[in-house]
């Protein structure tokens, strides 16, 4: 379904991401050209993983796959065969029976250098509010210590398509794109790292706060 | 197209060259550290400017589609760098909504919509929109804000559109295009010589404390040179007589000027250098079509009243 993937993309997303909303990309060199990496963002809206795969071109769409809740998008058949297809989702299943290895298939896509998408907050929650990170991502960076995790903190997407509502408005997004880090010996400190780099992202834009 | 158009289309080309080559040779000759800005700003003139020639060219349509286009940016840059409220999300998404109806207005040259539109309906819709939300905190200032943004971004920028409704016998050797060029290329043409002249003479500054770059001999220097080029283009691409090119070119040097450092006032109250990134070497649309929200409705009104 590549064909299906980058038509999607030209013609609709792309068009819609530059013309509806225009992204305002910084420290686009930070970016990881290839594989096997990690982009870790907040998240706020369906558009975040949407801008994120846009920023790279369509060639190399099919190496960026996005980690996703495997109850909410396998949810049904037309969503799940979107999510599976056009979006190309790693299902990653939030409540793992016993035994089972929720992160092995995920794994096995870095190995092959694919590059991941993943919200560490877990949900998109309260929009364009950052809320506390979960420890999976930490799980993953153990397993692959020398994978670069990139964190991109987004704003904006919040307000033009927030959790719980269908109507698009129009808003200028914003992307910062933060230094790699990679595994730092504990999960603890992992952890740590990557919220002291979304906090110095999130400083930078010096945003109000949307109430 | 008129022959007069024509001419002056050919001539805003040669004065790109004509940048292009300044700007190469200081480089090559007085290189420094702020050539790169320079040679970016150098490039978004090309794009700008050929976007701009080419809708004019095309025809009225597409002109008028350009500057909804330009309108629908500059709000959107607008809702994007100011507070808004999470209750506002679907009054803003009318206030988009306007940009369509008053560019039909344009397009359809009904003066007396055209000109009530935002300032009476809209301007009565907005707040009806929020009561019906019903969020009372900060609903003054959001109203405020809102309209604020639509007359700028939306009312403002559509007078410049306005100029393509209206006769061609204003002076049938430029058309009503001949107005629109005359008043969109001195806007920028002031921006530049104002930035010149600062940067060749300017001391003393005009108002430190909105915008610090602004001197009294960028000033005086750009409003002269635009009055002076007013002067010398009006009889081509306008049907302004006598002391008329001289009074338009003082209009548009001083509004332009003004334009300017209200948008400076705005991003300097909100904490911002530039509004946005969408123009390499400018900043964003609101920083390159400030001055154009005060100068398109002082021109057109000047040329209305005087001509049609």
């Amino acid at each position: 379904m590549r064909w299906a993937q980058a038509a999607f993309f030209l013609l609709l997303v792309r068009p819609f991401l530059a013309l509806v909303l225009g992204v305002n990309l910084r420290h686009a060199a930070r970016l990881p050209q290839s594989g096997p990496a990690i982009l870790a963002a907040n998240h706020n809206s369906h558009l975040d993983t949407l801008l994120l795969m846009s920023l790279y071109p369509l060639a190399q769409l099919h190496r960026v796959r996005p980690v996703a809740a495997a109850d909410y998008f396998l949810r049904n058949r037309f969503v799940a065969w979107f999510a599976l297809h056009i979006m190309h989702i790693l299902p990653l299943s939030r409540r793992p029976r016993p035994g089972e290895k929720p992160l092995a298939h995920i794994e096995a896509a870095l190995a092959a250098g694919d590059i991941l998408i993943l919200f560490p907050e877990g949900s998109r929650g309260e929009p364009e509010k950052r809320s506390a990170l979960k420890s999976g991502i930490a799980h993953l960076m153990e397993d692959a210590p020398t994978v670069p995790v990139v964190p991109i903190y987004l704003h904006g997407l919040g307000k033009a398509l927030p959790r719980g509502d269908w109507l698009p408005v129009p808003f200028f997004a914003d992307a910062f794109v933060g230094e790699p880090l990679v595994w730092q010996g504990t999960r603890a400190s992992s952890m740590q790292a990557l919220e002291a780099r979304f906090q110095q992202l999130e400083e930078e834009g010096r945003f109000d706060a949307w109430e | 197209m008129p022959p007069n158009l024509r001419y002056a289309l050919a001539g805003i080309l040669a004065l790109l060259v004509l940048g292009t080559v300044i700007i190469g040779l200081k480089k090559l000759l007085k290189p420094g550290p702020g050539d790169r800005e320079l040679w970016l700003r150098m490039r978004s003139w090309w794009v700008m400017a050929g976007l701009f020639i080419l809708a004019i060219a095309v025809d009225r349509a597409l002109s008028i589609v350009f500057f909804a286009l330009v309108s629908f940016l500059a709000l959107k840059e607008y809702f994007s760098i100011i507070p808004t409220r999470r209750a506002d999300r679907r009054v803003l998404f009318w206030a988009y909504l306007a940009i369509p109806v008053q560019y039909f207005w344009v397009a359809d040259a009904w003066f007396g919509m055209f000109i009530i539109f935002i300032p009476v309906y809209l301007f009565l819709f907005i707040p009806l929109k929020m009561v019906v939300v019903g969020e009372t905190q900060g609903f003054l200032k959001a109203a405020g804000t809102i309209h604020w943004g639509l007359m700028t971004a939306v009312f403002s920028l559509s007078h410049a559109a306005f100029l393509l409704a209206l006769p061609d016998t204003g002076n049938p050797a430029a058309g009503s295009a001949g107005l629109l060029l005359f008043l969109v290329f001195l806007t920028q043409f002031n921006d530049v010589m104002q930035f010149v002249w600062g940067k060749l003479a300017g001391r003393r500054k005009v108002i430190p404390k909105v915008s610090p770059g602004k001197t009294v001999a960028g000033f005086v220097g750009g409003v002269s040179t635009t009055t002076l080029v007013a002067w010398l283009a009006a009889p081509y691409l306008t049907p302004l007589t006598g002391w008329q090119p001289i009074a338009a070119g003082l209009i548009i040097g001083i509004g332009g000027f003004v334009g300017d450092v209200t948008i400076s006032a705005l991003k300097r109250d909100l904490g911002i250098k530039d509004s946005g990134s969408l123009i390499p070497g400018h900043g964003g649309i609101l920083d390159r079509v400030d001055s154009l929200t005060y100068t398109a409705p002082l021109f057109f009104h000047f040329v209305y009243y005087l001509h049609y």
